[in-house]
């Protein structure tokens, strides 16, 4: 969607999407399942997506919305290229990742969770993910960054803006 | 084949952070560089709760734990270790004390107090191999079940041993069983909750990961006490590792038929689904769950009807948690009777807690029912870190409350827990020392609910959030006289107005701090004091003349330029200026700088 190639893969990614939304048809409570693979297929879960789903699936859009919207996980907006989540867990917290956030918003120039400009990078604050001990973390995409003091911050994110 | 030695690496998500991959890499060039393959098995195994030493190598049969181990160290020790039999003392944990290496895992003092039956497989056994979990007595629970004992006889044994659920309230799993098998209905259910949304809490995370056959096996016994003949697993979504490996496992025990249809050859059948939560804390609470699972937003239905009758698409169903179930298949093997033996008069077996915060060994320990907070985090824990001393645990997470020091004595079970005013919840245990805010924590836990409360019915999504208001306004010094009162009014409409779990228990933290620190909340009513010194709002940062030696470092950090002075003489901060960022007091090689409350 929005994609100025010409090899249609937006209409690719929609016979993909026709695919998982037939996988899962059958089965009962197959709504959610289909979201999650859709997210990964998109990314984030856009009005078309949703309307394809919907008209595939005989349930009502309004339906489809309230269940995108009810879950975090799920996502109506495109999401940066780097995804970074602060751990707010309680083991966390009181290791000091209010600090790191802080950082975070900071360093990213945002007032709270969201996306940059530049699209590279988005902020999303989360509740415990597992690895306590290792507190406060923060998590890039599938790495991990663990007892970290806000002082790390600039240079963690340097390592993914000379990336690009 | 029979092999001389086993190497067990762990592959838990904190040892798999710090670089597990590479060593495992390393052992296999050398033990192929050595043709030792055939002599030497390596297992990739779960969390051995010894994350903060990790990553975490232990050899057997010796049971030599090596920790802090790097991809350098891997030559060393199969070449003395494997090779020639000698443990590389000063790689092992505690390797100064060397003499504890020799005693292997149950003499470390880690382990010394605790008792692994939920956990017994976890860093033991390779997840991703039925083989390694029948050839440590699993499905032989199972196969009892189905061929010896009569649904009736499963319910009988689980009443009889006990087993309270460990996921919240600790409802006795036996009866919640008979209440659904008495239930009828042509098609039944069974699930588990495996959504872990306790932030501070990965015992169930280390199950999934480290045992997926126990909850299998677990579940295809509690379909078989009710009648069921489907199951389903609601896993969160954040944990992607136990996602795979719960897939596996399914999969490898269908292959076995140990899934599927007419299972050890009787006519019992049973398969199993997997389910993705989708990031609601909500959904942890069992009609939430279900409704979830059906496809829907999810919220909380009114009980009754409770689920044993009208569960998952209105049918008879159980939910039970993951901690729960992987104690099944053993009192199953070992009696009720041996399994009651274990822990207190109304709370038996064993509880697994993740230990967490301000102390110094963090990770899962599973002790015995009735062992004490001291034990726990001194003993096991190794105490608190830089000196510091012990102010409160938390247990409970958003539902619970604090222990306060003096109440350190008191043995755990779920009773003496509610008397205190928290709750065993599903094990989070955060340790808390001076440092810490008793208001502030409260502010985050409601915060906490705030975000999480699905909205349905008022009292919780109104009443919370004008409870963290009142609670912001402490912390900011904006409290007034009356505002205590206030909390404890909303408490109480809160709790016995909310439809669910979630708003009923959500006052709990707030209730507990202010039962037992709530000279803090008036210290930061009265006289705008934040005694721990964590409250921004409430801060002062100076700089200690006699400390200060004058090297202007403090003042190039500040981003606001509010320090000022001259070299080689005390600088000072403006206060007006200052916007407790904390950046002079975390460079000043002196400690000069100061918080003051
Ligand atoms: C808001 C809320 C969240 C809950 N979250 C969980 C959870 O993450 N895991 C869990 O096992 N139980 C959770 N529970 C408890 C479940 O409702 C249910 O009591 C439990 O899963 C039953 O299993 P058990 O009897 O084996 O403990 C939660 C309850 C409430 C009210
Ligand atoms: S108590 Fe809170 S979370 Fe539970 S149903 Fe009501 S609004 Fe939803
Ligand atoms: S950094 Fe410390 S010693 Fe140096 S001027 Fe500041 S307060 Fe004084
Ligand atoms: S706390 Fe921050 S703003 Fe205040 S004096 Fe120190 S460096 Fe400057
Ligand atoms: S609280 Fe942050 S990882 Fe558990
Ligand atoms: S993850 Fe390795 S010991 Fe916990």
């Amino acid at each position: 969607m929005g994609c100025k190639c010409e090899n249609n893969c937006a209409d690719q990614k929609v016979q993909e999407l026709i695919e998982i939304i037939d996988k899962h048809k059958g089965k009962k409570g197959a709504l959610i399942p289909v979201l999650h693979d859709a997210q990964n297929l998109y990314g984030y879960l856009p009005l078309q997506v949703q309307k394809i789903i919907s008209e595939r699936m005989n349930i009502p859009l309004a339906e489809i919305y309230g269940v995108v919207t009810f879950y975090t996980q799920f996502s109506l907006n495109q999401k940066g290229k780097y995804q970074i989540r602060v751990c707010l867990g309680t083991a966390c917290y009181v290791k000091g990742s209010g600090k790191i956030y802080e950082e975070l918003k900071k360093e990213l120039k945002l007032s709270g969770d969201g996306t940059t400009e530049d699209g590279l990078f988005s902020l999303e604050s989360c509740r415990c993910i597992g690895a306590c001990g290792l507190a406060p973390v923060i998590m890039i995409n599938d790495d991990v960054y663990g007892e970290l003091v806000p002082a790390d911050v600039p240079d963690i994110i340097k390592k993914y803006r000379d990336r690009k | 084949m029979m092999y001389k030695s086993h190497v067990l690496i762990c592959g838990g998500p904190e040892c798999t952070k710090s670089g597990i991959a590479e060593i495992n890499k390393q052992f296999e060039r050398l033990l192929r560089e050595k043709s030792l393959e055939n002599e030497v098995k390596i297992l990739k195994t779960d969390c051995f709760g010894l994350c903060e030493k990790g990553p975490i190598v232990v050899v057997y049969p010796e049971g030599t734990i090596y920790s802090e181990v790097t991809p350098d160290d891997i030559k060393q020790i199969v070449e003395e270790h494997l090779v020639n039999g000698r443990i590389v003392k000063e790689l092992t944990l505690g390797g100064k004390e060397a003499k504890e290496a020799l005693k292997g895992l149950e003499e470390v003092p880690f382990f010394k107090h605790q008792l692994r039956i939920a956990l017994r497989n976890c860093g033991v056994i390779n997840p991703e191999s039925i083989d390694e979990y029948i050839a440590k007595d699993g499905y032989r629970a199972l196969g009892k079940a189905l061929t010896e004992m009569t649904p009736s006889e499963v319910i009988e044994t689980m009443k009889k041993s006990g087993l309270r659920g460990r996921g919240g309230a600790g409802f006795p799993t036996g009866l919640k069983w008979e209440f659904a098998s008495k239930a009828q209905s042509e098609q039944k259910y069974v699930c588990c909750n495996a959504d872990e949304g306790d932030p501070g809490a990965f015992m169930d995370r280390s199950i999934l990961e480290g045992d997926p056959h126990s909850l299998i096996e677990a579940m295809a016994i509690a379909g078989y006490a009710i009648g069921a003949d489907q199951g389903y697993i609601y896993v969160r979504a954040e944990y992607p590792i136990a996602v795979s490996r719960l897939n596996i496992a399914i999969e490898q025990a269908r292959n076995y038929g140990l899934l599927g249809k007419n299972i050890f050859g009787t006519d019992f059948n049973f398969d199993l689904e997997l389910r993705l939560g989708a990031g609601a804390f909500v959904c942890g609470e069992e009609t939430a769950l279900m409704t979830s699972i059906e496809g829907k937003r999810g919220e909380p239905r009114p009980r009754p009807p409770f689920p044993a009758n009208k569960g998952l698409w209105q049918k008879p169903t159980i939910l039970n948690n993951v901690e729960t179930y992987a104690n099944v298949p053993v009192i199953i093997l070992k009696g009720p009777e041996w399994f009651s033996s274990i822990g207190t008069e109304k709370s038996k077996g064993t509880k697994v807690f993740a230990v967490g915060g301000k102390i110094n060994n963090t990770g899962l320990v599973e002790i015995p029912m009735g062992t004490t907070l001291h034990e726990v985090i001194y003993d096991i824990g190794g105490g608190i870190p830089n000196g510091k001393k012990f102010k409160a645990a938390q247990t409970g997470g958003p539902s619970g409350g604090c222990i306060p020091a003096k109440h350190i004595n008191t043995p755990i079970d779920y009773d003496n827990l509610l008397s205190l005013g928290s709750m065993m919840g599903s094990g989070g245990l955060i340790v808390m020392d001076e440092d810490t805010c008793m208001v502030d924590i409260a502010k985050f836990f409601l915060e906490f609910t705030v975000d999480e409360s699905c909205g349905k019915c008022p009292p919780c999504r109104i009443g919370t959030k004008r409870m963290y208001e009142i609670l912001e306004r402490i912390t900011e010094g904006k409290g007034e006289d009356g505002d205590i009162e206030k909390l404890e009014t909303l408490a109480k409409n809160i709790s016995v107005s909310s439809l669910c779990g979630l708003g009923q228990t959500a006052p709990n933290p707030v209730l507990s701090t202010l039962r037992y620190f709530r000279d803090e909340y008036e210290a930061h009513i009265r006289d705008r004091r934040c005694p721990a010194g964590v409250c921004k709002a409430l801060l002062r940062y100076v700089i200690e003349e006699d400390k200060c030696k004058g090297c202007g470092l403090c003042a190039r950090n500040c981003p606001v330029n509010a320090i000022t002075g001259e070299l080689k003489k005390p600088y000072k901060i403006d206060s007006d200026i200052c916007i407790k960022c904390g950046a002079c007091m975390e460079v000043c090689k002196f400690g000069a700088v100061s918080k003051k409350a």
